[in-house]
């Protein structure tokens, strides 16, 4: 398969206004993975003493990814919406550093797709959030 | 007995009004969103007034889905810190000038969140609700229903368990 990735990777993110606000860059995707990065964004903070990027951004970020892991499924016609996510805030963000959210659709039947997902920054041992998802297998 | 004589209502609302802005004001992500609250006695209601930044989908169009999580946990976030926060400042205990004055009280921490997703939010303004089910010293539990036009049908809920900032002194 010699699809330009980077060409699929701007398509599909410019196509989501949400994910282009919050300047995410889709790095991989297909067979059902995705990787996706932000950048750190003081616009992005939740807690002012800190600097610790806000959940909500986190969740974005997780959502996508997961949804673009869903949609890449090989038995995957194209279209998803999220049914139900769950976030793990595991530490917080080293404020200044990218989060970066990698995420896999283990498993796919015709109506349901499930997809788990991991958030870590520049320390790739501990990740800072996990996610668990289902996602509905729609056509484009 | 001779009761103290009721504070005027201007002044009241005045000092709560300040201290929920000043507490909402001082998280950048809320401004980034747009989120506003509504205050009507200690009860709160958010809004995130439409926008097109918040598409997730341009086809339907719908709400993305990270937009509306981060609604409702902008919600029980912000719940959560000015239930304590009324206390405070109701009891004397909380001066909302020092609020007012930037010295912010430190926000709960989100350790999980869980969103359901009960049909596409519309390119519309979205209002949600925060219940605190549970507020301990340490942990707190809170369920959040965010709708549109129809009150009796949301279009997402949420459950999410936080740890409530240390207050020492």
């Amino acid at each position: 398969m010699s699809v330009d990735i980077n060409k699929i990777a701007k398509q599909f993110m410019e196509a989501l206004p949400h994910a282009r606000a919050l300047g995410m860059r889709l790095r991989h995707m297909g067979e059902g993975m995705a990787e996706i990065e932000m950048d750190y964004d003081e616009r992005f903070v939740g807690d002012p003493e800190t600097g610790v990027i806000h959940g909500g951004a986190v969740s974005a970020l997780m959502d996508t990814c997961c949804g673009a892991a869903a949609m890449s499924h090989p038995s995957s016609p194209g279209g998803t919406a999220t049914i139900d996510l769950r976030i793990d805030y595991m530490r917080p963000a080293t404020p200044g550093q990218k989060i970066r959210a990698h995420a896999e659709c283990y498993h796919i039947t015709r109506s349901v797709a499930f997809v788990r997902a991991r958030a870590m920054d520049d320390d790739d041992a501990r990740p800072v959030a996990t996610a668990t998802g289902t996602f509905t297998v729609e056509g484009k | 007995m001779a009761r103290p004589r009721p504070e005027p209502v201007q002044v009241v609302k005045q000092r709560r009004d300040a201290a929920l802005k000043a507490l909402v004001d001082g998280v950048p992500y809320i401004r980034f969103l747009g989120v506003q609250f509504d205050r009507r006695g200690d009860e709160l209601t958010a809004i995130m007034p439409f926008q097109d930044k918040l598409i997730g989908n341009p086809l339907l169009p719908a709400l993305h889905g990270g937009a509306t999580a981060a609604f409702l946990e902008i919600t029980a976030i912000i719940g959560l810190s000015w239930g304590t926060l009324w206390e405070e400042i109701e009891r004397g205990a909380f001066d909302a000038e020092t609020l007012v004055g930037g010295d912010l009280p430190r926000l709960p921490k989100t350790i999980d969140f869980t969103v359901d997703y009960l049909r596409s939010g519309l390119p519309r303004d979205a209002y949600a609700r925060a219940q605190i089910n549970r507020s301990g010293r340490r942990y707190a539990s809170v369920h959040v229903e965010a709708w549109q036009d129809n009150r009796g049908r949301p279009f997402a809920q949420a459950t999410g368990h936080f740890l409530m900032p240390r207050r020492d002194g």
